[in-house]
């Protein structure tokens, strides 16, 4: 599971749907991908920002701006490659995500992440 | 005609091997008409969109498959992105209920792109599609509402006395040996989930439509359904366009004529002023 998925998920607790989730205890593995910076540039216009600064703080990348990259700094390449790791080479393959609101917990093994529910809290 | 990513690797003990139904999909997808289509829609192209639009249409598009099964539409779908979409930088996401079918379908996607999308030459480095993530969830429940640009959803459509019920969140996390008898019910439970539509075939299709307008991105989210005969495709279309705002449902790929009748049908759903 690459770290960008974490600006598209909420919590599956229909009443809840807590953003973003939080990660703990996450095992990361860094898998490679080539880099191009259209690609970069592309996805960053799409994501919260705010949520994402969360998650990458919890995955112990701090170095991240403050405010989302545009103009000069979306073309600055040591900035869309750091962005490039985080979002698309990074992976969590073991851990949780937790719910800030219900306190909900997914685990994830092997990098997927479950977000199957009780029965009582399904449908 | 383009590949059919292998799925090789797949143990299809209890996951949907593929079949007449995933490469309608896979057909009408890379049809001339549906590719044109979708590239005109998610176009890379930066448009003069005012400033404060915020979800340009050239940002990278979100691309989910539901109930992913082997991965091959998927896989199919992220390796053929240029051909289909006009663009490789899409994010490719599966889910399913099947964690052994999230394992297959990470696997086919990334063998997939990796085979086919070979760079145009030595000097210009190009990326590779990403597959971001295989969740396992029932139908699209954790996304985030409004984040899904494109939703493809071959279903368990087939009537059935009743829907299966849905897996637990833990009966799949602990591995048992099971006795031979235990497994082939296991086996024959996860399968069933695969093609065992409940009532007219209806009852998951039915949810993921309704979670339709609140998943799919308000101004450029599609979704393609697959329905069969005995789903009645007409009253499902009629349905959809009854949403009001906007909605359209039109089908845009069919297979299997019989008596007049095509048996399985591709319905893209989007919103058009």
């Amino acid at each position: 599971m690459k770290v960008v998925t974490s600006n598209f998920i909420t919590c599956a607790v229909k009443d809840c749907k807590s953003f973003p989730l939080h990660f703990r205890d996450a095992k990361l593995e860094l898998q490679e991908l080539d880099f191009q910076a259209e690609f970069i540039q592309n996805i960053i216009p799409r994501l919260d920002w705010d949520k994402l600064q969360i998650t990458a703080n919890e995955l112990g990348f701090s170095n991240i701006s403050d405010t989302k990259p545009n103009d000069d700094a979306l073309n600055n390449e040591q900035i869309l490659r750091d962005l490039h790791k985080l979002l698309l080479e990074v992976q969590i393959m073991e851990g949780k995500l937790i719910c800030g609101d219900c306190g909900h917990e997914y685990m994830i093994k092997e990098g997927i992440a479950n977000f199957l529910l009780p029965s009582h809290l399904g449908l | 005609m383009l590949p059919t990513p292998c799925t090789s690797h797949v143990s299809f003990d209890t996951i949907y091997e593929p079949s007449e139904d995933s490469y309608l999909f896979l057909d009408t997808l890379s049809s001339e008409s549906e590719s044109t289509w979708l590239s005109n829609r998610f176009n890379s192209t930066p448009t003069t969109a005012p400033a404060n639009n915020t979800q340009s249409t050239s940002t990278s598009p979100l691309v989910v498959e539901v109930g992913t099964g082997s991965g091959v539409v998927l896989g199919f779908v992220a390796a053929n992105s240029q051909l289909i979409f006009g663009r490789r930088d899409i994010l490719a996401l599966g889910t399913d209920v099947n964690r052994n079918a999230c394992l297959a379908t990470r696997e086919t996607a990334v063998k997939a792109v990796r085979e086919q999308q070979t760079p145009a030459s030595e000097s210009v480095p190009t990326a590779k599609t990403p597959y971001i993530a295989s969740i396992m969830s029932d139908l699209c429940t954790p996304l985030r509402p409004g984040s899904v640009d494109v939703l493809l959803f071959n279903p368990p459509y087939v009537p059935s006395e009743e829907a299966p019920r849905l897996p637990t969140v833990t009966e799949q996390e602990d591995k048992k040996d099971l006795s031979r008898s235990a497994k082939f019910e296991q086996d024959s439970y996860f399968l069933s989930l695969t093609y065992a539509g409940g009532v007219d075939g209806m009852e998951t299709t039915d949810r993921l439509l309704e979670a339709i307008p609140g998943i799919l991105d308000p101004v450029r989210g599609v979704a393609y359904v697959l329905l069969c005969k005995q789903n009645r495709p007409e009253e499902v279309k009629d349905r959809i366009r009854g949403w009001g705002n906007g909605w359209k449902a039109e089908t845009v790929g069919n297979s299997g004529k019989q008596a007049g009748w095509e048996k399985l049908v591709i319905v893209r759903v989007w919103r058009s002023e």
